[in-house]
């Protein structure tokens, strides 16, 4: 009765979810005294899925054929659910990622399992009882969910537990799923990737902007700063609809919502909206000309001050900490 | 083209979010509530493609009476008909169970929602209808583009974009960007009221999950302040102090 998870990479490596979710079910495992299967699609290098084992998986599940190199929603949920069962695996654990908001409800409804999903934080189980905390109401909220279902699926948010290595080794087993030619009713024809960025929501430090940089001719202090930071750019609504960034850098209710480890407002006055999607992250710092501006009643350190004057200062210190 | 836009009915966006009943209730007193944002992007991208005799949209929500003024503003909108599913709804697996049950045998060329819905944030029934009715899904799609019966749609990864075609019939759960939110106008307001609202009464559902109690995030500390002129003192309060540099 192991717990079983399914890891996703991008080109063959693990994305940093892989190692949170395989992380987060070795803490289930370890406590309920079970063991933890991962399940991964795609091609990824033997010695890659061996490493998984450094993180508390004790078996990994290769799935690799051509048919599946990239991503096919039906076609996956059915291999993982068909996983479920070969296994006997009572939990599924995956990553609450762009991908794995397609994946989870497909694979819950096939095995009539409950789903939490948007999950924060570890289960506590008792006996046939799994409870978990998970958002809600757009991260002005929480709630404990009580899943009653035989089988049950937990999606975690990315970044929401630490990755551990607990040591250990993987043993790596081919698994032949029973391909229905149904489930390739979709196709990839192309993807796009920004590959010298930071993705957004599994970044640790992201660097924010507003109305207050007055125009996207101003983005450059904002991405030298994150340049520096190794963080991840985000923006305001206001800020995607007027065309001055793209809509996937959109935090906030109505946008991605993110937890990183710190996470700098720049010219942004915190309505609700915006703080709904950004107050889960650990450090917040604000920098806004208006002291009244209402982002600095959630901020941890905040500067009064103007953009322009204070991002470029910023900017500098911190390459002068850096050394570089 | 047969459209169906899944609606939910969620408290605006500006609401502070509190409980009842020892914190096992949402408190509604004074919440206003709204169409959910999403699902406001997916109706107006359905009235765009069925603009000018194309198609034609229905949208389908899962509430008690009350949930009628956001229906007939989908209607207002530029919906042609809709249908309310006589229930509370309970949770994403009751719901989708409801609309996929109604469109089973509707032949839907394509059915929308939103992303997620702004209370639950489950992002889940788009996936489960497609999984109900045995037809492809997307979730989380950034832009929608129908030819004839084939669909291309773009869908948000982790640091990119992915673009996928698929054969109608399919499921898309929409995010920003994919239309403009459409503005009911003056004649929308008034054909609205005309326009048919079908209540079915919902079959039963098996529950697999329910909320126990609900809790508010603690208050932050208040904000240290550094000086415009000591933004250096920023960086080692970060290294330092937060430890997050
Ligand atoms: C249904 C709905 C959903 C929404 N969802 C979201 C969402 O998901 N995310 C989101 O962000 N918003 C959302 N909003 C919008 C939200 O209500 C605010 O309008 C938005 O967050 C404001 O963006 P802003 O802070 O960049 O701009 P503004 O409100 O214009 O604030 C700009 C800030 O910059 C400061 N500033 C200006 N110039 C300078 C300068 N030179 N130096 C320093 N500071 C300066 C100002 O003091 C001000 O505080 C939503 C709104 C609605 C109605």
């Amino acid at each position: 009765m192991s717990i079983l998870v399914y890891v996703e990479n991008t080109d063959g490596k693990f994305k940093k979810s892989a190692f949170e979710v395989v992380s987060y079910a070795k803490s289930i495992a370890d406590n309920i005294q079970t063991d933890v299967v991962a399940i991964s699609i795609g091609n990824v290098a033997e010695d890659e899925l061996a490493a998984l084992g450094k993180y508390g998986a004790s078996k990994v599940l290769n799935v690799n054929q051509e048919q599946l190199a990239s991503f096919v929603n039906q076609a996956y949920a059915s291999i993982i659910a068909e996983a479920v069962k070969s296994t006997g695996s009572k939990l599924l654990v995956l990553s609450n990622s762009f991908s794995g908001k397609g994946l989870a409800p497909r694979i819950a409804a096939k095995l009539e399992a409950g789903l939490a999903d948007g999950v924060l934080e570890l289960p506590h189980i008792t006996d046939d009882k799994l409870t978990v905390k998970k958002t809600a109401f757009s991260n002005k909220a929480f709630a404990t969910l009580e899943l009653t279902s035989d089988i049950k699926v937990i999606a975690l948010s990315p970044n929401a537990y630490e990755i551990k290595e607990t040591g250990g080794n993987a043993a790596v087993e081919t698994f032949t799923p029973n391909i229905d030619q149904l489930d390739f009713s979709t196709m990839v024809k192309e993807i796009v990737r920004a590959t010298d960025k930071v993705s957004l929501p599994e970044a640790e430090i992201v660097v924010s902007a507003g109305r207050g940089l007055k125009g996207p001719e101003n983005w450059g202090m904002i991405e030298e700063l994150a340049d520096v930071l190794g963080a991840a750019t985000a923006c305001s609504k206001p800020v995607s609809d007027a065309g001055w960034r793209p809509h996937s850098e959109h935090v906030g209710q109505t946008g991605i919502v993110v937890s990183p480890n710190l996470y700098i407002a720049i010219g942004i006055s915190g309505a609700i909206q915006h703080l709904a999607g950004v107050s889960s992250s650990k450090t917040i710092v604000v920098i806004n000309k208006d002291p009244e501006a209402p982002f600095f009643k959630v901020a941890d350190y905040g500067i009064v001050g103007d953009v322009f004057d204070i991002v470029p200062k910023l900017t500098q210190a911190l390459k002068a900490y850096k050394g570089i | 083209m047969k459209i169906l836009v899944c609606i939910s009915n969620v408290p605006d966006t500006t609401s502070k979010i509190t409980f009842t009943n020892d914190n096992t209730a949402f408190n509604t007193a004074g919440v206003q509530f709204i169409i959910n944002p999403y699902d406001e992007i997916a109706l107006s991208k359905a009235v765009e493609l069925a603009e000018g005799g194309k198609g034609t949209v229905t949208v389908i929500n899962v509430g008690d009476a009350s949930t009628d003024a956001t229906i007939r503003k989908a209607l207002a909108i530029g919906a042609d008909s809709a249908v309310r599913i006589n229930s509370v709804p309970r949770d994403a697996w009751f719901v989708a169970n409801q609309i996929a049950a109604y469109a089973k045998d509707k032949a839907f060329d394509l059915i929308l929602t939103g992303r997620e819905s702004i209370d639950y944030n489950g992002a889940q029934v788009a996936a489960i209808i497609g999984e109900l009715l045995h037809i492809p899904s997307v979730s989380i799609a950034k832009k929608v583009e129908v030819a004839s019966d084939m669909v291309t749609v773009e869908r948000e990864i982790e640091g990119g974009k992915e673009v996928l075609t698929a054969k109608l019939p399919l499921v898309i759960g929409t995010a920003e960007g994919v239309a403009e939110p459409k503005i009911p106008n003056m004649r929308g307001i008034m054909s609205a009221r005309s326009k048919p609202l079908d209540v079915v009464e919902p079959f039963s559902v098996e529950l697999l999950a329910h909320i126990v109690n609900y809790e508010t995030p603690a208050p932050r500390g208040t904000v240290k302040l550094v000086d415009a002129t000591e933004v250096e003192k920023l960086v080692s309060l970060l290294h330092d102090e937060a430890k997050v540099i």
